[in-house]
């Protein structure tokens, strides 16, 4: 039994925002994975739920007029486990997704519920930070766009105001084209488990050289993130045993991990500097490189 | 013939269905819910407490502290009761307590409504402690300084010490090595599906009826009994469908309370329902273990003397206590039994949640640390890990020195040979060898078990079975043998049919137990059910059939000799005839104006006897050591159970072993703050029990032997899965890095200390 307060089913995008307005003190809820947890647990601030669960305006993925990969806030991730777009253009999302708790969780759990949420251990953000992904956001008469890099705050808090909603998710086509990627998640267990590390590269070769080096991390820092440091030492090298070395050495310039009853630093950083290696590794793969 | 048979569990379809009725599905309309007020300190005393607030909040039926409950200490453990005072459990617990010994202990309880404003009652509760430093550590259990958890016990629950064989200390000069080693292991959890739960309520002026997920009705009722000083008679214990237990509901942890709170609510019902978070807090662990073995080997590898130092740590309460180290140690005489032999265990009290019975009790650790030791020897001498073990192993004939009793069916050598050939073994360890080097290895290991088929004579072996015809020539079976999910039921129904010739399907066990009906028996646990329950579910069915067959010559005026039973018919023997169906007899027997009356058997029977069993695990693994991880690449356990009952049930029971075996040596491990005595992870996220996909495709393979101390040649197979993969794994560690890793579990977080005191981080790379 759980202390729910008022949960009311909004019919659209525009009754969602205008229920949140109505109701200060209330949520949104998507697939709930994150939210009823909280409730169950009796945190203040979670027992009033505006819910758009299966709203069919925000579950989508396709391709717009540009090419760029549309993906609407309420896909679930098996949606993008089968999307036919995502496999021939972001495996590496696929990855991401597939990684994400079990059957059940997959079938429920959004997208945007795993942005919103602005924890550091979300499986699909590193991709999506890799990817330079925009977030369109609505709220009662605006509309606005931000990279996702800019939208974390800190752990749990992220660039929603009262009655915004995350609509959708826009990879365009100049992130993605021509790319090849991989995520790679370190987890205690196969299944049913928090990223202690995630890793997601995307890159683009030419003759054997780096053209574009992306690299992301979960629960490298309080917060998903880009190696930027590393991105541009990477750019223009040769695909070499002795490029994933400089990597391996690099990143840990780039990263923050913390100590935590979970995991010590020491032991996440010893991760990074794998991880890093073995994602490179298969996106290499995936290009078609060998080492 | 239903023995040997692979028949569908009896209650296969009302599980699937879920029409099988468990404690949640019976509450009565209307049931309170009661929480408990658990500390938030791990070691002290309740100053104050103030539930003033919470009483008044609406909703609130009542609050009891410390200062409501019975005075009388009682046991926890689910013991058949001791006639000997020396072997009684330790009592030392009371309802609710001011002193404080883990963190969650139980000082006060609300009774509300529903669950959320009980919770919202705890809220209001206030508590302030006088606190002392949490005892956790053994170095500060022991200091002669530290302070007695509990008073008078020097924070010791119990020793012992024990020595069979030849003078060890002589077979220790004797021997061309002798090997020390130092093992840990951690302290894991049960993880049933189905969390405690209780509710009881009254039906009269004077009678608590408990409706309870326990493995063990009878002694419910007997120590609700003792906790409320109130006679036996009038408590009745229901037992419905259980969703596994594991031992851990092999102790009486609710129904003391909900006894206590119907009576005193004027029988209105009451319910505890605990969430995962609590059930893994604050009812019953597996003992860590600190575990020192030295083994002394001659060169050509037999192994003479071993002496084992056990310290177990029980926590904040005795519950099962020392019996579960003096169980474990015991099991060393079975499995190694020609060699000088000595074993000495504390068992301690410490500021940490409360340990009792798990899976295989005791066993676990003590195997672990004899099957790493006994790797380390072969090591020594340089000898195959599995012809050594051959070389010492029981077999057949063997006298187990510490029970005095011969050893009547071992199929230990046989198990090794079948784990062997299935693990393509010499072929294998030839191959490996290209695996010694670089940051992705591999290896093989192997670990032997031995174990009891019961707890004689340390405790009785009682079972009851009942068996009555029906008017449709079919028949109801009760016994008190508990089903909790593993099978027990569908058992004993296959060895009715076969004993009563009657087709399986043609035979009910009645599932749901209730001590004012259901024949005595002390429940699930020790591997014991198959084993003891077979000689009294041999004799009745022997008795009924015997009935059968005398009815029979009354209707038909043929002798004795001239019938049988076979395939549900009554038949002549001479020419294997039809004489009639068994509906017919029955019908007869009921209705028949003057002759016959209804056909029932009874036999309660002790076993006096407790069959050895024996099994190994072999596995072939991957260790990555820059993720510092182990993959199973291939696992199979071989076990000789004697006869197998049930070879798809059987498999089941080894299929689960093996699993939490590879939990518990992999990933599993409660994690406490050792100065605050504050739990982690007591949750299925942090808590790490492996999903199926954490789990490689297990095999198994059986040694069938016949016991003849059994009804059925059966022998022990419940318990004994869980406790090999951990020594294997480990030993195939030891052959894939060179490094031993003596403590559980060999989870990513351990490896990476280990392996960087070995050497093995940042050199190697991939
Ligand atoms: C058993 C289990 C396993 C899990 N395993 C993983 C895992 O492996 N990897 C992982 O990353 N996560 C995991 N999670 C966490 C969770 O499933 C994901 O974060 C999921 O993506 C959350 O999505 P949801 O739709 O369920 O979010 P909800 O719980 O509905 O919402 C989460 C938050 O986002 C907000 N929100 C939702 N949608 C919108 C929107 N359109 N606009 C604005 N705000 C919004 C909500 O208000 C809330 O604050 C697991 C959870 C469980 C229970």
């Amino acid at each position: 039994m759980f202390d729910l307060k008022k949960h009311v089913k909004a019919r659209s995008i525009d009754e969602a925002i205008a229920l949140l307005i109505e109701n200060p003190g209330a949520r949104l809820i998507a697939g709930g994975t994150d939210i009823l947890i909280k409730l169950r647990h009796g945190k203040q601030g979670f027992s009033e739920l505006v819910d758009i669960h299966d709203l069919p305006q925000l579950r989508f993925i396709k391709l717009d007029e540009n090419n760029d990969i549309l993906i609407g806030s309420g896909a679930v991730f098996n949606d993008i486990i089968e999307s036919g777009i995502i496999q021939t253009h972001i495996p590496m999302l696929k990855d991401a997704a597939q990684s994400v708790g079990g059957p059940q969780i997959r079938n429920v759990a959004t997208i945007g519920g795993n942005i919103c949420n602005g924890v550091t251990s979300a499986d699909s953000a590193s991709s999506l930070f890799a990817l330079d992904a925009v977030l369109e956001i609505r709220g009662r008469k605006t509309k606005r766009n931000i990279p996702v890099s800019d939208f974390y705050f800190g752990p749990g808090r992220v660039d929603l105001k009262k009655g915004e909603i995350l609509t959708n998710i826009r990879i365009s086509q100049k992130n993605y084209k021509g790319s090849s990627g991989f995520y790679y998640k370190y987890a205690m267990r196969n299944a049913m488990d928090i990223a202690t590390i995630g890793c997601a590269v995307s890159l683009k070769t030419k003759n054997h050289v780096l053209e574009d080096y992306r690299i992301a991390f979960g629960v490298a820092g309080p917060v998903p993130m880009r190696c930027k440091i590393t991105e541009e030492t990477m750019r223009n090298k040769k695909v070499s045993r002795k490029l994933l070395q400089d990597i391996s050495q690099a990143v840990e310039k780039d990263v923050n991990p913390r100590t935590s009853w979970r995991a010590t630093k020491e032991f996440r950083m010893n991760i990074i500097k794998e991880l890093c290696v073995r994602a490179t590794k298969e996106a290499l793969k995936r290009a078609g490189e060998e080492i | 013939m239903a023995v040997g048979k692979p028949v569908k569990r009896i209650d296969a379809i009302a599980k699937v269905t879920g029409r099988a009725e468990y404690t949640q599905d019976l509450l009565k309309p209307g049931t309170l819910v009661a929480r408990y007020y658990r500390s938030t300190i791990a070691h002290g005393r309740v100053k104050t407490i103030d539930v003033k607030k919470a009483l008044n909040l609406k909703g609130v039926e009542a609050i009891f502290t410390f200062d409501d409950v019975p005075e009388n200490k009682f046991a926890t453990a689910g013991h058949p009761f001791s006639v000997d005072p020396e072997h009684k459990d330790v009592e030392d617990r009371l309802l609710l307590t001011r002193d404080i010994r883990f963190m969650g202990d139980e000082i006060a309880i609300v009774v509300a409504k529903d669950n959320i404003i009980a919770d919202q009652a705890l809220k209001m509760i206030k508590v302030s402690y006088q606190e002392y430093e949490p005892l956790i550590s053994p170095l500060k259990i022991l200091d002669k300084k530290a302070r007695q958890i509990h008073e008078g016990s020097s924070n010791i629950v119990g020793e012992h010490e024990f020595a069979f064989g030849k003078n060890v200390d002589e077979e220790f000069k004797k021997a061309d090595h002798v090997i020390k080693g130092k093992f840990e292991t951690a302290m894991v959890q049960h993880c049933h599906i189905e969390n405690h739960i209780s509710y009881a309520y009254m039906d009269d002026i004077d009678r608590i009826i408990i409706v309870s997920s326990t493995q063990i009705p009878h002694i419910v009722r007997r120590i609700v009994g003792q906790a409320l000083s109130i006679q036996l008679s009038r408590v009745r214990v229901i037992k419905p469908f259980i969703g596994g237990g594991f031992g851990n509901k092999q102790d009486v942890i609710l129904e003391p309370m909900v006894a206590f709170l119907t009576l005193k609510l004027d029988g209105k019902p009451v319910q505890i329902n605990l969430s995962r978070e609590e059930c893994m807090l604050g009812t019953r662990n597996r003992h860590p273990f600190f575990v020192k073995v030295k083994t002394g080997v001659m060169n050509d590898g037999t192994m003479t003397a071993r002496e084992m130092d056990v310290i177990s740590i029980t926590g904040a309460y005795a519950s099962h206590g020392h019996a579960i180290a003096s169980a474990g140690g015991s099991k060393q005489s079975s499995l190694y039994p020609r060699m000088a032999t000595r074993f000495h265990a504390r068992t301690l009290y410490a500021n940490i949640p409360v340990a009792g019975a798990m899976r295989a009790y005791g066993s676990p650790q003590i195997i672990y640390a004899l099957e790493c030791a006994t790797e380390d020897a072969a090591r020594k001498i340089g000898i195959d890990s599995v012809e050594f073990r051959l070389k010492n192993i029981a077999r057949q004939g063997d006298m187990n020195l510490l029970s005095g009793k011969e050893i009547l069916s071992c199929g230990m050598a046989e198990c090794l040979i079948k784990g062997k050939e299935f693990m393509d073994w010499d072929n294998k360890k030839k191959e490996y060898e290209k695996y010694k080097k670089g940051p992705v290895r591999r290896g093989l290991g192997v670990a032997c078990l031995s174990y009891a088929s019961g707890t004689y004579p340390v405790c009785v072996e009682i079972a009851g079975t009942r068996i009555a015809l029906n008017q449709d020539g079919t028949v109801h079976v009760q016994v008190g043998a508990t089903e909790i999910g593993q099978g027990s039921d569908t058992i004993v129904a296959q060895m009715v049919a076969e004993t009563l010739s009657l087709p399986y399907e043609d035979v009910r066990v009645v599932q749901a137990q209730d001590t004012d009906v259901s024949p005595f028996d002390t429940g699930a646990y020790a591997s014991r059910q198959a084993y003891v329950v077979s000689n009294a579910v041999l004799r009745a069915a022997n008795e009924l059939k015997t009935k059968i067959l005398n009815h029979a010559c009354l209707m038909t005026g043929k002798g004795k000799k001239a019938l049988d039973i076979k395939k549900g018919n009554i038949i002549d023997v001479n020419t294997d005839n039809v004489v009639m169906d068994m509906k017919t007899l029955s019908m007869d027997s009921f209705y028949h104006k003057e002759r016959g009356c209804q056909l029932t058997a009874e036999v309660s029977f002790k076993t006096t006897a407790n069959a050895p069993v024996f099994g190994c695990t072999f596995v072939d693994i991957t260790v990555d050591i820059p993720l510092f991880k182990i993959k199973i690449n291939e696992i199979i356990n071989v076990h000789d159970a004697g006869v197998i009952i049930n070879p798809v049930q059987a498999g089941g029971q080894v299929h689960g072993g093996v699993f939490m075996g590879i939990g518990a040596a992999l990933s599993e491990e409660v994690l406490i703050d050792p100065d605050s005595g504050y739990v982690y992870n007591n949750n299925l996220l942090d808590y790490k029990f492996p999903t199926f996909m954490d789990i490689p495709q297990i095999h198994h393979d059986f040694v069938e032997t016949f016991e003849p101390t059994s009804g059925y040649g059966n022998k022990s197979l419940g318990e004994p899965p869980v406790i090999t993969p951990p020594p294997a794994i480990r030993n195939a560690v030891l052959d894939a890095t060179g490094v031993c890793i003596n403590s559980l579990p060999m989870s990513p977080r351990n490896l990476f200390v280990l392996f960087q005191k070995n050497g093995l981080i940042g050199s190697i790379r991939s």
